[in-house]
């Protein structure tokens, strides 16, 4: 395959639930190592594209590509297994268990037995470095508290670490800093700087615009389902239609 | 002046919970008394009982794997109503392989296991992406419809059913099998969800789409957790079948749905050790109670309630917290 291929091409993307258009025909490509930033109002449509991508929800009509191969339809367990993972904006830990073994279940997933080769070691272990890499503090006891006594910081560090743990080419992160203060993001903004180094791709959905802008290579805009623009942070917020659709028809 | 309740684990419960813990006698005998116990219990004192008795314990015993198998399934969010149905199907499998075929019931108990575990999981496959009431309903449904179409199709023996089956060789060997059974079913089932495997069962119950996110396919784990929930159930209707030496439309009864539930409820549901012991607590009541004649069912609804109410996390989790933890009250502003 040549590295002129798009990693994830979306093509003509709908999904309507019950006469609403949640995502109206979008289409856009990401290429390797990019990092693309979907903003839009609420309810715009940005986690419903989310869900269709990954397989949480089937869409009406149109196509999603995935290295070239049509992943259209597929389940979310087949979606992770090519690389896909992602974060939720409601973190859904599971909140009788200990922070560390949150991370067991996927872990435990084909795609990173298979990854591993069989020979997987202690999985206790490999969870623990993974919290330590989200910012659990090695000598502390975070690692071990149940995830249902730790504050939403640590419970946003803790979903990133799910979805690190798979092992994934293409990072789809749902409102990560959603709830956050200014210091809790700017503890995870150098995780995501470092995914990028390692030539991760990343699709982050936000509503802290400042902060996104800061990292984001592109950025899409969703209104009503449909992407009203589309290009560098500066310019598409220069735009008429997004600056209408942030301000109102006034602004 | 408020006081509050304080709860504080035992100092050697802390220290057993390491491997420290083998260092000293009395800590391996803090951990090992509560297992012993049940392996103790039926093994050893039970047969003293008398013929009456032991025949009692052993319908005890199926209803205890029958609760505990209704453990299995919600252990992964799945309610079951329905625990007839592996008991029904399991009873007919294990009668018509000796009726049909005289398989003698060293092959048709293992056989009615495996078969029934499957036919069982085939029967529920579809509705295994309902959760809660919606599955619930479902397995409520099926044993009754089970019901119907033998009695109107008159296969299997129609409403006469399967009779002169072969017995158990023995009724010690009878008594050992299935107290084995209920033995192994408990410790097995009580390592499986201990394991990585059990944290991704509990993962489903908790938040399905956080499990789906991982990589994982749940409606295969569920599959297979409801094979093995059912595969115990189909063991118990076999053995019940051999016991009776005959295999009929009771078979679908709601006595075998219900029981194991109030017997999980009882005990405390979640840990398999609770359901075996509500099943040990309630169904020899039930027969205690029957010298009263008409009134049993009264006084056994009585009982029930009182444990409910005194007692809603059930007994087991009561016992294990006595056991833990040091209980004292504590004065808050």
């Amino acid at each position: 395959m040549s590295s002129e291929t798009p990693l994830l091409q979306v093509k003509d993307l709908s999904k309507s639930f019950g006469g609403v258009m949640a995502v109206a025909s979008v289409s856009f490509d990401l290429k390797r190592g990019e990092l693309l930033g979907i903003i839009g109002p609420n309810g715009s449509g940005k986690t419903t594209l989310v869900n269709l991508i990954t397989g949480f929800v089937k869409s009406d009509t149109g196509r999603i590509l995935y290295e070239g191969r049509d992943i259209t339809g597929w389940p979310p367990y087949k979606v992770v297994d090519l690389g896909i993972a992602r974060t939720f904006q409601m973190v859904r830990p599971f909140y009788q268990l200990p922070a560390f073994k949150n991370l067991i279940v996927p872990l435990c997933s084909p795609r990173v037995k298979k990854l591993a080769g069989g020979r997987y070691g202690d999985r206790d272990a490999v969870a623990l470095d993974l919290l330590e890499e989200v910012g659990f503090e090695r000598d502390a006891f975070v690692s071990y508290k149940l995830a249902g006594a730790l504050p939403q910081g640590y419970l946003k560090r803790l979903e990133l670490a799910k979805s690190m743990a798979l092992r994934p080419d293409l990072f789809i992160l749902d409102e990560l800093f959603s709830g956050l203060s200014l210091a809790e993001v700017a503890g995870i903004v150098p995780i995501i700087e470092k995914m990028r180094i390692q030539g991760k791709t990343i699709i982050m959905i936000e509503h802290r615009l400042k902060e996104l802008f800061r990292i984001a290579d592109r950025v899409m805009v969703l209104n009503y389902g449909v992407k009203i623009a589309e290009g560098q942070a500066q310019e598409v917020m220069e735009d008429e239609a997004v600056k209408k659709a942030y301000l109102g028809s006034e602004g | 002046m408020k006081k509050r309740k304080e709860r504080i684990d035992r100092g050697i419960k802390a220290r057993s919970e390491d491997v420290f813990a083998l260092s000293s006698f009395r800590e391996m005998l803090y951990l090992l008394a509560p297992r012993a116990l049940p392996v103790l219990g039926l093994l050893v004192f039970a047969p003293l009982l008398g013929a009456y008795w032991r025949e009692i314990l052993m319908s005890t015993a199926i209803y205890a794997l029958l609760a505990m198998s209704w453990d299995m399934l919600v252990s992964v969010g799945l309610i079951s109503l329905g625990q007839s149905l592996f008991y029904g199907i399991g009873s007919y499998v294990a009668g018509s392989l000796n009726h049909y075929l005289s398989w003698p019931p060293i092959l048709t108990i293992p056989a009615a296991t495996v078969l029934g575990g499957l036919i069982c999981t085939l029967f529920l496959l579809p509705v295994v992406r309902l959760r809660g009431i919606y599955f619930a309903m479902v397995t409520l449904v099926l044993p009754l419809m089970l019901l119907r179409l033998v009695e109107a199709t008159r296969i299997l023996g129609g409403t006469e059913g399967l009779t002169g089956l072969d017995p158990f060789p023995g009724q010690l060997t009878a008594w050992y099998v299935l107290q084995a059974a209920v033995l192994v079913t408990l410790f097995g089932f009580r390592r499986l969800m201990g394991s990585d495997y059990g944290l991704i069962i509990k993962g489903i119950d908790d938040s399905d789409r956080s499990v789906m996110s991982a990589g994982i396919n749940i409606h295969w784990y569920k599959a297979q957790v409801l094979f093995l929930g059912a595969s115990v159930g189909s063991f118990a209707g076999a053995c019940g079948t051999h016991l009776d030496m005959f295999a009929g439309m009771p078979g679908f009864a709601l006595d075998y749905s219900i029981m194991p539930i109030a017997a999980a409820v009882v005990g405390g549901a979640g840990t398999f050790a609770g359901p075996l012991l509500g099943a040990f607590i309630l169904v020899p009541l039930s027969e205690i109670l029957r010298a009263l004649g008409a009134l049993r069912i009264v006084f056994y609804g009585v009982f029930l309630v009182i444990f409910v109410v005194v007692l809603p996390e059930g007994i087991f989790h009561y016992c294990r917290r006595k056991y833990h933890q040091i209980e004292r009250w504590v004065e808050v502003e």
